[in-house]
């Protein structure tokens, strides 16, 4: 019942000051219906993750290993011609900035007909999907016509997400939906892609740096840290059994209100990706750090079902 | 309790040109508020609600149109910017993002040195020296290393205390800070923020502090105020603002935050639709296109700030006696 | 040590190598033109309207003057009087564009208002009017061509403060009480230099064309002191006897040097769009 599976994914880019290892070693599963959150702060590799499942890494980047198979196919193996065809199609992305996907200078309407044109379907079809999917992403027919300068930021994400789900794909990736956004439409547009997860029975790969936002609404939560995966369980599981240092550092850095006490803060800074630590990539924050994490990259042990952690105290 | 900065019934507009057409937008509606010595005033609202714009009046960066801005008792609203600069070294700003704050072109050193040689004319010797203390302050050390570099080589958390630093080199007492930890990772957000009030402790200021995160207000804040469409909607002390909220725009804040709602046991309230356009507000209650509270007088009428006693008071038909 | 790898840089982009180089060589001419020149540019070398041979290289005039040699002397007015109209009007462009850009308000709309004016002439129809109220003399025809180019840098100088202005910098410079001479100096001008740089050597192409065609008019130095604009003018009437050398080099001289600085121009524009990403 797998809709996507990742293998052993590493993802590396090439700059003039260095080679930065951005994604190393990530694999997981993504069934149908399901909603994977993939927690990251800034470094942590989780937006170059979510472009690899596209296969959209951008020069200087390049997919050093690794599988992502969509259905059964490694898209990694694709010919550019097959990607073009499978993207938006079969796996899209809704990027955190709609300037992204929505050109400034052309109405909704012609973007959104061209899209669909460009993925085979008919044109006299085109208009009836656009009006059913701005529809269902709670846009009045009018928005049509607009230019995305005339609509709001709620609004432009709307029609990036009506875009990102009018072909139906199996798999949608949502990098920072919602973070440019005020809490209130972060609420409205979140319950939109729970009920496009319901309705369509599309897989989603939310990333977000909001461990919050993560436990709410997620069925699966992934902890990434400079590149690596840190923890991985089901949201219910993670919210009662945190195991990784890093990821209960995360969770109480989150203000709990009107306590007196500040949240907790990780000391240090994230790593220089260029030069990686030596064995454990968090052991220069962790306040549980032993010999052994300053040397042996911990692997990832499963401490108990469907929970795995990538930490010598568990080991 | 002394006050340090009063806004008085305080109207600001801003004339932007969208496509052509060229439209005057109140960012701040007739807004009162009264900051006392020593406290940490939250003001929470979206983007859009003209908080920033309201600590940027209060700083004199920006001058009224209509009202008054007095700090320590001087009415400062109308002075000239020659007779306000000398004052500024009292009044400081920590602004959003560390990356613009300061000139790229400046090495970290050069721009701690040079608001002492502005204000205070000190030899290039005493203010290197100084600097180096100011960043060991602010915990970044060696101080000697980050003399040297600009702002580009530092981490994002690193430059906001090199910016942090910078303001408190000139021994402020008045602090607006906006949006100071927004743009940083959530691991390090606290760690500024305890610097902020340690430094409050040390040098006994007045912090008018603006986010759009109210739950991070209710750790921090003495009193909140909270904005919405260029008015202030609710203001009270922090324990009542967040246990019992009274403005249906406040207790949809607090219902959309995730995780935190339930925390609270509070009475849920969604909004719909977006805030507003500010050049083209609603008419009567700007809250009422998107309040489940509504009544037949908010479509019209504009309530009045009411106040409920003990401090509080809140922008609302729903409360009027 | 980014100052000492852009210098690397600068010079390795073909378009600034090529431009500056022909830009050095007529510098050089006009500093050394006393001994690269063979004869004097004011007296006659020997017989009239000889063709360029191997003792007057590029021929002779209609009054026996060694037409090398009065390039190399024209080059010395050419470039003197390029140099002071563009320092003129950068200097004078700049600093008002500063303070318009950064004061705002009536004075920048009284300001603006002149320098579109002055820029919505055509430029030669008023640097030759200028040059004839104030007479022609050299100077003169300096200070005309620096009133016809200040609106140019006075436009880029105040369109970059406009937009440097919003930067969270400037505004914190202000919160810190830093005074307005100093930000607009200290933190303003400096990011303003590098369209500076591209103002300047674009400026100085459209500088010699004008000179050119003032020199052309009578307008710049007296006879018999040479200048490649007059030169060319008189020129004229002996092209058609076939005597095609006194009006060629004045006329390539002048091409020449306006293509070096738009060569110049050319290649700092680039390096600054490469940059910026």
């Amino acid at each position: 019942m797998e809709v996507l599976t990742v293998n052993d994914l590493w993802v590396k880019y090439y700059t003039i000051s260095g080679i930065v290892s951005a994604v190393s070693g990530v694999s997981f599963k993504l069934r149908k219906s399901e909603m994977l959150a993939i927690v990251g702060e800034s470094g942590s590799g989780k937006s170059t993750l979510g472009l690899a499942l596209l296969n959209m890494v951008p020069k200087p980047g390049r997919i050093e290993r690794g599988e992502v198979i969509l259905d059964g196919v490694n898209i990694l193996k694709s010919s550019p011609r097959e990607i073009v065809k499978i993207r938006g199609s079969r796996i899209s992305m809704v990027f955190q900035d709609p300037f992204t996907t929505l050109d400034p200078l052309r109405k909704i309407v012609d973007q959104f007909e061209e899209f669909l044109i460009e993925h085979g379907v008919d044109k006299t079809r085109a208009r009836s999907i656009i009006k059913e999917y701005l529809e269902a992403v709670g846009l009045p027919e009018r928005v049509m016509y607009s230019y995305p300068h005339q609509l709001s930021g709620g609004q432009k994400q709307r029609v990036s997400i009506a875009m990102a789900i009018a072909l139906n794909p199996q798999v949608v990736v949502a990098d920072e939906p919602t973070t440019a956004l005020d809490v209130i439409v972060q609420k409205q547009i979140m319950d939109l892609v729970d009920s496009i997860k319901e309705k369509y029975k599309s897989s989603i790969v939310l990333i977000t740096h909001d461990l919050a936002l993560a436990l709410e609404r997620a069925d699966t939560v992934m902890v990434m840290y400079g590149g690596n995966i840190m923890e991985y369980a089901g949201k219910t599981e993670l919210y009662g059994n945190m195991k990784h240092p890093y990821t209960r550092g995360l969770f109480e850095a989150l203000p709990r209100i009107l306590q007196k006490t500040l949240p907790k803060s990780l000391p240090g800074n994230p790593p220089d990706l260029r030069y990686p630590p030596p064995g454990c990539i968090f052991h220069p924050r962790c306040e549980f750090a032993m010999e052994k994490c300053k040397s042996e990259k911990p692997p990832l042990i499963e401490v108990s079902k469907d929970h795995i952690v990538a930490c010598h105290l568990y080991g | 309790m002394s006050t340090i900065v009063e806004l008085l019934d305080v109207v600001m507009d801003f004339e932007t040109s969208s496509l052509g057409r060229k439209q005057k937008v109140r960012a701040v509606d007739r807004v009162s508020l009264r900051i006392n010595k020593g406290e940490i005033y939250g003001l929470v609202g979206e983007s859009g609600s003209g908080k920033s714009t309201l600590g940027r009046v209060s700083l004199r960066l920006y001058k009224p149109v209509k009202g008054k801005v007095i700090f320590e008792n001087k009415d400062i609203t109308y002075l000239p910017e020659r007779v306000i600069r000398p004052l500024r070294r009292e009044m400081q700003l920590i602004p959003q993002d560390p990356y613009g704050a300061i000139n790229p072109a400046q090495t970290i050193g050069e721009a701690l040195i040079e608001p002492l040689q502005v204000h205070f004319n000190t030899s290039k010797e005493e203010a290197f020296n100084r600097a180096c203390r100011a960043l060991e302050e602010v915990g970044l050390i060696p101080p000697e290393d980050f003399m040297d570099r600009r702002p580009m080589e530092l981490s994002g958390g690193q430059l906001q205390r090199a910016v942090i630093a910078r303001a408190m080199i000139l021994r402020p007492k008045y602090i607006v800070a906006d949006e100071p930890t927004s743009n940083l990772d959530a691991s390090i957000r606290t760690s500024i923020i305890k610097l902020l009030l340690d430094f409050r402790e040390k040098y006994d200021q007045s912090i008018l502090f603006i986010t759009h995160d109210i739950a991070l207000l209710s750790l921090i804040a003495n009193r909140i105020g909270v904005m919405y469409l260029a008015q202030l909607v609710e203001e009270g002390s922090v324990e009542q603002v967040i246990k019992e909220p009274l403005h249906p725009y406040t207790k949809a804040l607090l219902s959309a935050i995730p995780l935190i709602s339930s925390q609270i046991g509070l009475e849920k309230v969604y909004l719909k639709g977006e805030i507003g356009d500010p050049a083209n507000p609603p008419r009567g209650c700007r809250l009422h296109p998107r309040c489940p509270l509504v009544l037949e007088e908010c479509k019209s009428r504009e309530p009045p700030l009411i106040e409920v006693g003990n401090g509080r008071s809140v922008k609302c038909w729903l409360y009027y006696k | 040590m980014m100052r000492a790898q852009s210098i690397f840089t600068i010079l390795k982009n073909k378009y600034i190598a090529t431009g500056l180089i022909i830009v050095l060589v007529f510098v050089f001419m006009a500093i050394l033109a006393d001994i690269i020149s063979p004869y004097s540019p004011v007296d006659p070398a020997g017989p009239p309207l000889q063709p360029p041979s191997r003792d007057y290289f590029m021929g002779t005039d209609n009054l026996g003057r060694d037409v090398f040699s009065r390039i190399v002397y024209g080059s010395r007015i050419m470039l003197m009087i390029v140099a002071i109209a563009v320092a003129m009007s950068g200097a004078i462009g700049t600093m008002l564009g500063l303070i318009s850009g950064y004061l705002s308000g009536l004075l920048d709309r009284v300001l603006s208002f002149i320098m579109d004016s002055i820029y919505a002439f055509p430029s030669l129809i008023l640097a030759i009017s200028l040059s004839v109220a104030l007479g022609a003399s050299p100077i003169n025809a300096a200070i005309a061509i620096a009133v016809v180019y200040v609106p140019t840098y006075f436009r880029m100088v105040r369109g970059q403060v406009l937009s440097i202005k919003n930067e969270t910098y400037i505004e914190m410079a202000k919160a810190l009480g830093l005074p307005s001479i100093r930000i607009v100096l200290k933190h303003i001008l400096p990011h303003v230099t590098r369209t500076l740089m591209v103002v300047f050597s674009m400026n100085s192409a459209d500088a010699i064309l004008t000179e050119a065609a003032l020199s052309f008019m009578g307008l710049t130095v007296q006879p018999p002191t040479p200048d490649w604009g007059f030169d060319l003018y008189k020129g004229r009437g002996f092209i058609l006897l076939g005597y095609w050398w006194i009006m060629l080099f004045p006329g390539l001289s002048i091409t020449l040097l306006a293509v070096g600085f738009a060569l110049i121009s050319e290649g700092v524009s680039t390096l600054i769009t490469a940059r910026k990403r």
